[in-house]
């Protein structure tokens, strides 16, 4: 039993050299943005640069790569503001009572999902919601996400009666926008739902081909992306720290930071703009 | 094909009246067996081709492979010396923990513990972790150190018990199990354990990298990014520095240098955040339970889990299972007729080739061969299942065809085709179907990692309950994963015992990769 008791005792000391190197107190916050992730971490430093000199305290950006992922770290207090997506944000606020949402992007007021489909699925763009869509296959982009997700499957059940996987023949999940429009461009997927801003953005890089992919509606709008910040904010960082944050980030105008989210500008917010996002999640069963 | 050929081989040889040709032959039995199960499976496994014009995207795919192209050098160099940090470490404290749990591996208990914990895949293990350590290095190198801790004590336990027990009756009888292990059988399997610690760093390497999926800044972290979002000369680089980490491992990894390179890969390692003993407990006593019996609604608690049962996870266990009994076969088939391209006998000097060939294959994650296959074949199982048979053949072939060059040459041996099917693929086969046995388990393991194809197995469900932060179904799922990784590797190991084929034979198969 003394082997075993050094090799524990080993596995302890691993253990604990790693968890040594421990940081310090600072202000951490990440963000995923719904589009281009390439040079995370040098865009985002340069916001954490920004407000740090705005705020006065220590600022580092950490970063992540799934909206569950962002949640946990909110949760573990391991960052204390998240750039969330309009579900993950709700999932994040029921996790940390207090939390709050401070500021969303200025698109975020009026977002949108675009429902596009490849010319093989002959289905032609229309103002109401395409019911021809039904038995093609269909996909889906990221599985916590709200304009690839929540709200396409929302308007799917609300106008098909039926779940995506009763509905459609194939139901993928292509875990991005982008991969969402290359399946469906190519055809491997015949529908596909798809942030519009991540849309518009390849249509004018010529990434997108309108011969082959065209968007066959659009859903309502709804809130999306937003600031959320823990509840504790003030006691750790001084009072007045949840106001002097919020005006730092609605008063950002430079552009090459705002262009990390990538947003316009961003603008007041608070929990109960994501009422109907929260009403919409329990109506399909994606939050308890 | 397999089975075609031997039962060829086996006619060809005598075919007498009354002759009943699965009489007495194991091996064949099992292979048909199997190969007839898999047909009869197929229905089952939806394998639908839709059509598709993937034109465009293979066209950017395959000029992004040629042209490879990175913007940030540094954080490439800072990935990859992650990846290799990751893995280094975890590599060490799974061999250390792996080496105990050997020595009292007789044990049921300490068996049955090694079994669960390399039954759930290092993914599951990180993001269960994720939920207690964070985004930390602790999550990364625990996530590959458990799983091959239960790897490493059932390879090392196995391999002591096969050295000769002789110089160990010399002992005084008082000396400890510790001594005897450390001066008789240690010795021994030195060679053994080397080797075996020098292949599984080279899986660590990939599992570390796969890390980086879920956020752990590895190579796999710029890698996802880069692939999802179509830059594919950026993905491409970073697929290029796997491959030339992987290749150059021989030229670097020396065992006077490890303590060294361990000391620099702690001091690599990105920093952890303190883990916050609130939030373990929270997890373990609130998150993983569902929320009525945390109510205290027991009556309620059955029902769902009782609900969960039929509607999830009896269906997803058994189509997890028929689509990694097409792949094993798949597998196998693929397997042995690409062994020859990277054996020694059968390609001459035009080995080498062959072995960069098969690296690749067993190296590129199955992500990006099922997403190519997608855009291909369209959404079904059938990406998936060519995915899982071009990976793991990759890698059994490069064993087979390293097993086949330690083969003896007869003098006058034949060659080229008569060479591949009369005298090499019958010598090897034994071992081609160890390998296959053992890496059943794997290969079910790994259909987890397809949801992209809305293929819905057991592994589909899990990432669904992560994404969903629905952690007590995720828990629920992944003990049955783990129980049903369990049932089939005690499965494959009556199946190789049938067979005559000595469970230390894959152990040692996988051996013969060292220098």
């Amino acid at each position: 039993m003394k082997q075993l008791r050094l090799l524990t005792a080993l596995a302890a000391i691993f253990t604990l050299l790693l968890s040594l190197q421990a940081t310090a107190a600072t202000f951490t916050f990440t963000a995923i943005p719904d589009e281009d992730e390439s040079r995370l971490v040098e865009r985002f430093n340069r916001v954490a640069a920004y407000l740090e000199f705005e705020l006065g305290v220590p600022v580092k950006y950490i970063p992540v790569k799934s909206y569950a992922a962002a949640i946990t770290a909110f949760r573990n207090n391991q960052v204390q503001l998240a750039w969330f997506g309009g579900l993950s944000g709700v999932q994040a606020r029921l996790a940390v009572p207090n939390s709050q949402a401070i500021a969303q992007g200025y698109e975020d007021q009026f977002f949108k999902t675009y429902f596009i489909a490849h010319k093989n699925a002959n289905v032609e763009p229309s103002t109401e919601f395409p019911k021809a869509i039904a038995g093609k296959t269909f996909t889906f982009g990221s599985k916590g996400s709200t304009s690839g997700r929540l709200m396409p499957e929302f308007y799917i059940r609300e106008n098909l009666k039926q779940s995506p996987q009763e509905a459609f023949e194939r139901v993928g999940f292509s875990g991005d926008h982008s991969a969402t429009i290359a399946q469906v461009q190519s055809g491997a997927y015949q529908v596909g739902a798809v942030n519009y801003l991540v849309w518009e953005t390849e249509l004018a890089a010529g990434k997108v081909d309108p011969s082959k992919v065209k968007v066959i509606w659009e859903t309502p709008n709804y809130p999306d992306y937003q600031w959320t910040l823990r509840g504790d904010a003030d006691q750790v960082y001084g009072k007045g720290f949840t106001k002097k944050l919020r005006n730092a980030l609605l008063n950002m105008k430079d552009k090459s930071l705002l262009k990390a989210f990538p947003r316009k500008s961003f603008v007041a917010a608070k929990n109960d703009d994501y009422k109907a996002i929260e009403d919409t999640a329990r109506a399909i069963d994606l939050l308890q | 094909m397999a089975t075609d050929s031997r039962q060829a081989v086996a006619k060809s040889v005598s075919a007498p009246p009354r002759y009943n040709l699965l009489r007495g032959r194991p091996w064949l039995q099992v292979c048909g067996g199997f190969f007839l199960l898999a047909l009869a499976l197929l229905p089952f496994a939806d394998l639908k081709v839709y059509p598709s014009e993937p034109g465009q995207e293979l066209l950017r795919i395959a000029l992004g492979v040629i042209t490879p192209n990175w913007y940030d050098w540094p954080a490439l160099g800072q990935a990859l010396l992650q990846t290799v940090s990751f893995a280094l470490i975890a590599v060490v404290i799974s061999v250390v923990v792996g080496f105990g749990l050997a020595l009292i591996f007789h044990a049921r208990s300490v068996r049955v513990f090694c079994a669960s914990i390399r039954a759930v895949h290092e993914l599951f293990w990180a993001l269960i972790l994720m939920q207690v350590f964070g985004l930390s290095a602790t999550t990364g190198v625990l996530a590959i150190a458990i799983p091959y801790a239960g790897i490493f004590a059932k390879v090392f336990a196995e391999i002591l018990e096969q050295q000769a027990p002789l110089p160990q009756h010399a002992l005084a009888p008082s000396s400890s199990l510790l001594s005897r292990w450390l001066y008789t059988r240690l010795p021994q399997a030195w060679p053994q354990i080397v080797a075996y610690t020098r292949y599984r760093f080279e899986c660590a390497l990939r599992s570390s990298t796969i890390l980086g999926f879920i956020g752990l800044p590895t190579l796999g972290f710029y890698f996802e990014t880069a692939f999802k979002q179509g830059q594919y000369s950026q993905a491409a680089c970073l697929l290029w520095a796997l491959f030339a980490l992987i290749a150059s491992l021989r030229y670097w990894l020396h065992a006077k240098l490890i303590p060294l390179y361990v000391i620099i890969a702690f001091w690599l390692l990105p920093e952890s955040a303190p883990v916050n003993g609130q939030y373990f407990w929270q997890f373990i006593s609130h998150d993983i339970w569902p929320r009525t019996l945390q109510q205290g609604l027991l009556w309620e608690t059955v029902q769902w889990y009782g609900s969960q049962l039929w509607t999830t996870l009896l269906p997803a266990a058994g189509y997890t299972l028929v689509l990694s009994l097409i792949a094993l076969v798949l597998t196998g088939i693929l397997a042995t007729l690409i062994y020859p391209i990277a054996s020694r006998p059968l390609a001459g000097r035009g080995a080498f080739i062959g072995h960069g060939a098969l690296l690749m294959l067993r190296s590129t994650p199955e992500m990006v061969l099922a997403f190519v296959l997608l855009l291909v074949c369209g959404p079904s199982a059938l990406p998936a299942l060519l995915a899982l048979a071009i990976h793991n053949s990759g890698l059994i072939g490069y064993l087979v065809a390293r097993a086949s060059d330690e083969l003896p040459q007869r003098i006058d041996a034949c060659r080229g085709f008569n060479l591949y099917s009369y005298q090499i693929t019958p010598q090897i086969f034994p071992y081609l179907l160890t390998l296959l046995l053992y890496r059943w388990e794997v290969i079910m393991r790994e259909t987890a990692i397809l949801g992209i194809l809305g293929v819905t197995t057991l592994g589909f469900y899990v990432d669904s309950a992560f994404a969903e932060i629905r952690y007590d179904k995720a828990l629920l799922l992944v003990v049955v994963a783990a129980l049903l990784n369990i049932a089939v590797d005690f499965f494959a190991r009556q199946t190789r015992r049938y067979c005559g084929l000595s469970e230390s034979r894959a152990v040692f198969s996988e051996l013969k990769l060292k220098r």
